[in-house]
């Protein structure tokens, strides 16, 4: 069975890849290319671990097959952070402790991304809900959502 | 395992009837590539719909919004129109799993999933939204209630596709609304859900009404007592409560992992009350958003 | 941002208290930093398990020969290339393990005991050809009756798990094998005189549910393994030295061929203190030369590791009508899986422990049944067996008309109390907890309708135990500093900061690392709450070290005695310890660095030890919530958590800990459970059905960090990531009670069960009118 020819942009960069049908595009990024700052929780779209922007739009790359990927721009965590500076949420989460063992932060910070360029100014409900398909079993989310709140508020007076 | 992705949908219907082993439509996948991951499936094609226009747009016009099968929940929430007619049902459709399954997942693939407990299923349902189907023989319009007839069944035949939804324009007191019992806030499949669409005339008497029930039998119901109930009232307590025993008395549910039966019944109720009341509001022009 | 606001307690310390951003963090929030399952190895192959599809049944046979055959498999293994073990044991921190018992999890023996017990693995060179070889491996069994239920497990008759099971514990030993692994008994006091003195008394039966860890991360490892025997492991662990033994001790090899390191850690809670795929990954490497790579899925991780117990108890308490309790006694019946060990020991120890009591008697049951194998899950047992005494405090307290909190202060546990379980506790904080919570805003503020508040004590040990901590000195003043307790939750940044109030050196001028198992002596595993205090009395041990160092290396450029060198704290620097020793310009640890050479050699400092004197740490919750009475829905409105901390090192990671805590326990007590069918097969093994809370369930958590410094600890830390999970159980239990005037006594409170006992009551109520 022939592979497919995958013509992709990730974080910007022009990626040719072969994938199976069967790979997903979390198999795709963490096997194929090793950039495994996407992590997998469950590959079952329940832990948000694994959350990648495709042409801006959230989603879990575990619920994707790579193939998908052809023609799309792909934003991983990878991507977050340009030059010498981090993301104002990245520098927010370090501010606040809003991580701990840190394996659900990077699709915690994709995700929070993806919320504060649709909504600039999330109430903590907003923020709640839009975060809750990304699952955190360290922190209780309290300082979870107030960096995030702390970054909107930073990028919205920048 | 074979991926393709047709332009047309009269090719996709081809690859579907011509497939000799299991072929599988791939619309926003959040279901299906689970179900691939954990062996419960095992196609020997995919067929992605998402390459057809028709499957991808929504277009409207005085009679009503035609709703591609492939459009996102996320989609449809962006369509200022359709959220102002169709509230329940764009909310409905994004009450399925995280923000980020809601990227991803349509209202196509909620029906042809085949859950009981698919969330934008009863919204539709209520709605009144009616799936148009392209098959190897041609065009046909199936009414979304009659579209699943069990659990993993569908009323579909070999080489058919789910191309979209049409659902009429919002009459002119009309109100619809979608609520569901999970344990949790977010991320669960619905204990029981509820659809309700409603009209009054201006004299706030209600002159039509449906009501659908998810997760409460083996596909979800139309409950045409409880839209009787309701017909010919001003909508008050009484009507309510007498459609909220109707739909409690439709429920022939079951004991499982995510609620039991006398739970489910109980609830149904309940949530029909709810519902009702919330669609009424919204008929009378008060704009109540849900979580 | 290096914010250096102080906490108010810690005002004696310029670093102590503050919260600079921890120095993993910037890898951390990039995705740079490397988890279990984020290490390739050239020429890797992927490993993966077989499991039982039953749920109890004699292995027959296994034929793996096809599997073998097929292109791409490069090696099949079963229990049998491991080490016979018959019943041999190995030291495990101040317990024993039963390795046995340990290499029957890792893959089964004569029988398959759980659903999703593992059965044979094998390495492949995809994951597609490993997942085809699995399907080729024929397995013969014969399938047994099974039990689920613990209270079933003991009755007689039950399914033995065990032909040969005789309890331990009892006096005579019993003549007829059981479930029962274990009976453990503590008395103290008389308590039937106990019960003669109450005015009132309390029995109540109750149950909870299994629950898991749930780390967001799987259990991942990747292995080589060379022709010369050299291994290497690259491993998501709570402790790499408890994976180096263990690997040793199953496979037969010394341990000194065996190098573990520790990957950054996606969460373990307990979860990560045993071994799953270590030794398959480590034997699939020895067979086929290849490094070999093991990730579990989710439904493996939720089916076959962990959980924690679930129980049946029943509690008896009394009280006198001035509110001092008289006796207490406790019967708690722990599920330990498919293999013995429950903690129902420290469940035992801690079931009474926040109260000064003088008549007590528990009698714990460590119990099999066909579940899988219990893991440590933070503060083991405790919260189960704290929930149900918790629960009877609260009701006793209704009966006798006096304020909960009021009625802990008038019995509570604090310096000089002997605990049932032996210990006198030294200077404690349960006292100092209460009355934070007594003082509160919150405790203060009127409830809404269809809203309950509760408040529940805690209490966890906390351990010390084998810690080893190197700090080097660099060539220009820097520093090296290398522990060995994985950090899950920001212990690298406590270090640090304990390492820089102790030296004056700015934090940003130390570097800290995770060393691995060949960089340093042993250390026993993260766990029991012991890292911060003991890796941290390591590192300041090692720093003084290095002080004591510097000021021998002083005394001998100044060529002075070394009586006549001291080492000034204010300004971090060794100088003439008087006028006498002559004006010599005070040296900095850079000054003496560049001096290290020609005075005796590179300056390290180092600590060795088994830290003693760990402080128990107790805790006062108070929870809120709002019952939906239509649908039973429970939802946490407000929380509060107040602990203490000894001292908070670094206070955002204690607020952290005690609000992840909180979190789980919120879970616990309201969803979370696993759900058998009647085929004794798990029906909710993913995230879907297994319901850990999610951002939008919960209100924002707060804390209240209360000081009572440990005396041992140079710093006065004590553990805090354990006994924030304790109250919430009976907290949030006893609102749940409040709120519906029905009191609960069965875990998860899901809505189905609130709403059946609503009704129960309305019922009940309408009948009586």
């Amino acid at each position: 069975m022939a592979k497919h020819h995958v013509h992709t942009t990730i974080n910007g960069d022009p990626i040719e890849l072969l994938c199976d049908t069967g790979e997903t595009l979390l198999d795709v990024l963490r096997n194929q290319l090793n950039m495994t700052g996407t992590k997998e929780g469950c590959s079952t779209g329940d832990c948000g671990a694994c959350s990648v922007t495709v042409d801006g739009r959230l989603v879990c790359s575990c619920l994707m097959l790579g193939v998908e990927a052809n023609g799309k721009k792909i934003g991983t965590i990878e991507g977050l952070a340009s030059g010498d500076a981090l993301h104002p949420l990245q520098q927010k989460f370090l501010e606040h402790a809003a991580l701990q063992c840190g394996v659900c932060t990077p699709g915690v910070l994709v995700a929070s991304k993806a919320l504060l360029e649709k909504n600039p100014d999330p109430t903590e409900t907003e923020v709640r809900y839009w975060l809750a398909g990304n699952l955190c079993r360290c922190t209780g989310y309290d300082k979870i959502v107030r960096a995030v709140m702390d970054a909107a508020k930073e990028m919205r007076s920048a | 395992m074979r991926y393709e992705a047709p332009e047309t949908i009269e090719k996709a219907c081809q690859l579907l009837a011509a497939e000799a082993g299991h072929a599988r439509v791939l619309a926003g996948g959040t279901d299906l590539l689970v179900q691939i991951k954990t062996d419960v499936l095992d196609p020997s094609v995919v067929i992605d719909i998402k390459k057809i226009a028709a499957t991808r747009t929504i277009t409207s016009d005085a009679a009503g919004f035609k709703i591609g099968a492939a459009v996102t929940g996320a989609e449809l929430k962006e369509h200022d129109a359709l959220k102002a007619a169709w509230p329940g049902l764009v909310e409905a459709a994004n009450l399925i799993g995280s923000t980020q399954v809601q990227g991803r997942a349509t209202l196509g693939g909620n029906l042809c999933n085949g859950s009981p407990a698919a969330d934008s299923v009863p919204a539709l349902i209520a709605a009144g939204a009616k799936a148009q189907i392209v098959g190897p023989e041609g065009r046909r319009e199936l009414a979304v209630e009659d579209v699943m007839i069990g659990v993993r069944k569908l009323a579909l035949t070999k080489g058919e596709i789910i191309v979209s939804f049409t659902v009429p324009a919002r009459p002119k007191h009309g109100g619809d609304a979608y609520l569901r019992f999970i344990p949790r806030t977010e991320m669960d499949i619905a204990v029981v859900g509820c659809g309700v669409a409603l009209e009054l005339d201006a004299s706030g008497t209600c002159t039509a009404a449906r009501l659908s029930l998810g997760a409460v039998a083996e596909r979800p119901l139309l409950v045409a007592e409880a839209g009787r109930a309701l017909v010919g009232t001003k909508v008050d307590a009484a009507a309510i409560e007498a459609a909220a025993a109707a739909a409690s008395a439709a429920c022939r549910p079951i004991d499982d992992k995510r609620g039991t039966k006398v739970f489910r019944i109980q609830v149904a109720g309940v949530l029909a009350r709810r519902t009702i009341q919330l669609a009424l509001d919204r008929a009378n022009g008060k704009t109540g958003a849900t979580h | 941002m290096q914010d250096k606001v102080k906490s108010p307690m810690s005002s004696e310390f310029s670093v102590i208290g503050t919260r600079p951003v921890r120095p993993d963090g910037v890898d951390k929030v990039t995705g740079r930093a490397r988890f279990g399952a984020d290490l390739n190895m050239s020429g890797q192959l992927v490993g993966a398990v077989l499991r039982s599809p039953h749920v109890h049944a004699r292995i027959v046979k296994i034929d793996t020969s096809a599997a073998r055959a097929l292109d791409g498999v490069k090696a099949v293994v079963t229990q049998k290339d491991f080490v016979s073990q018959s019943n041999a044991t190995t030291n495990f921190g101040e317990g024993t393990l039963n390795l046995m018992h340990t290499v029957t999890n890792v893959l089964a023996g004569d029988k398959v005991l759980y659903h999703g017990h593992a059965v044979a693995a094998v390495a492949a060179t995809s994951s597609a050809v490993a997942k085809q070889a699995l399907k080729l491996i024929k397995v013969e069994y014969e399938v047994l009756p099974h039990v689920i239920d613990v209270d079933e497990a003991m009755a007689p008759g039950a399914p033995l798990l065990f032909p040969d099971m005789i309890t331990e514990g009892v006096k005579p030993a019993p003549t007829t094998p059981s479930n029962i692994a274990k009976r453990i008994d503590i008395v103290l006091g008389d308590v039937e005189k106990g019960f003669n003195e109450a005015d009132v008394i309390i029995e109540r039966s109750f149950k909870t549910a299994p629950v898991h860890q749930g780390y967001i991360e799987p259990h991942a490892c990747i292995a080589t393994v060379s022709e010369d025997g050299q291994a290497e492991l690259f491993v998501s662990t709570q402790g790499h030295w408890i994976v180096r033994m263990l690997c040793a001790k199953l496979l037969g090899w010394d341990i000194n061929k065996i190098k573990v390191t520790a990957a950054e850690i996606g969460g373990g809670f307990g979860g990560k203190t045993v071994v799953y795929l270590e030794p398959l990954a480590l034997l699939l490497s020895q067979k086929s030369r290849r490094p070999v790579k093991m990730v579990m899925s989710r439904e493996d991780v939720i089916r076959a590791t962990g959980p924690t117990s679930g129980s049946s108890m029943t509690i008896k308490m009394g009280a006198t009508k001035d509110g001092r309790i008289v006796a207490g006694e406790a019967l708690l019946k722990f599920q330990a899986g498919a293999l013995p060990g429950s903690p129902v020991g420290p469940g035992c120890m801690c079931a009474f422990a926040p109260y000064d009591l003088a008549n007590v008697k528990v009698i714990g049951y460590d119990v099999v049944s066909n579940r899988p194998k219990v893991a440590a899950y933070r503060a083991p047992g405790a919260p189960i067996s704290e929930y149900a005494v918790e629960s009877v405090v609260d009701e006793l307290a209704n009966k006798l008309g006096i304020d909960p909190i009021e009625f802990r202060l008038k019995n509570v546990a604090k310096q000089g109390t002997k605990a049932a379980y032996g210990p006198k506790f030294g200077p404690v904080g349960m006292a100092e907890a209460l009355e934070a919570a007594k003082a509160s805003a919150h405790w203060r503020t009127p409830l809404g309708k269809n809203q309950g508040r509760g408040i529940a004590a805690g209490f966890w040990f906390n351990i010390g135990g084998e810690t080893t901590v190197s700090l080097v000195l660099n060539e220009d003043g820097t520093l090296g500093l290398t522990a060995g307790t994985p950090d899950i939750g920001g212990l690298r940044a406590s270090l640090c900061m304990m390492a820089s109030e102790e030296l004056k050196v700015p934090l940003e001028k130390i570097r800290v690392q995770i060393g691995d198992t060949n960089q340093l002596g042993y250390n026993f595993l993260t766990g029991g709450s012991r890292s911060t205090f003991s890796s941290g009395m390591a590192t300041v041990e090692a720093a003084r070290d290095i002080k004591k160092e510097a000021v021998k290396r002083a005394a001998k450029l100044w060529e002075l005695p070394e009586e006549a060198v001291e080492w000034d704290a204010a300004s971090g620097a060794v100088r003439p310890a008087g006028p006498n020793a002559g004006k010599h310009k005070p040296m900095t640890l850079v000054d003496i660095a560049k001096i290290a050479g020609k005075t005796g050699g590179p300056i390290v400092g180092y600590s060795r030890l088994n830290a003693h004197g760990a402080a128990p740490s107790f805790a006062c919750h108070i929870a809120d919530v709002e019952i939906d009475p239509e649908t039973g829905k429970a939802s946490i409105v407000r929380y509060t958590a107040i602990q203490d901390a000894g001292r908070a090192i670094h206070p955002s990671y204690v607020e952290g800990q005690y609000q992840g805590g909180v979190a789980q326990g919120i879970g616990w007590a309201l969803n979370e459970e696993y759900i058998y069918g009647t085929d004794g097969k798990l029906q909710n093994a993913g995230f879907l059905d297994y319901r850990i809370p999610v951002a939008s369930d919960l209100p924002m958590l707060d804390t209240i960090i209360i000081e009572v410094p440990n005396p041992v600890h140079p710093y006065g830390v004590r553990g805090v990531g354990e006994t924030c999970i304790v109250p919430p159980l009976a907290a949030i239990s006893n609102a749940v009670s409040m709120a519906t005037g029905v009191r609960f006594a069965e875990l998860p409170m899901s809505p189905p069960r609130i709403l059946a006992a609503l009704d129960k009551a309305r019922a009940e109520k309408t009948a009586k009118m």
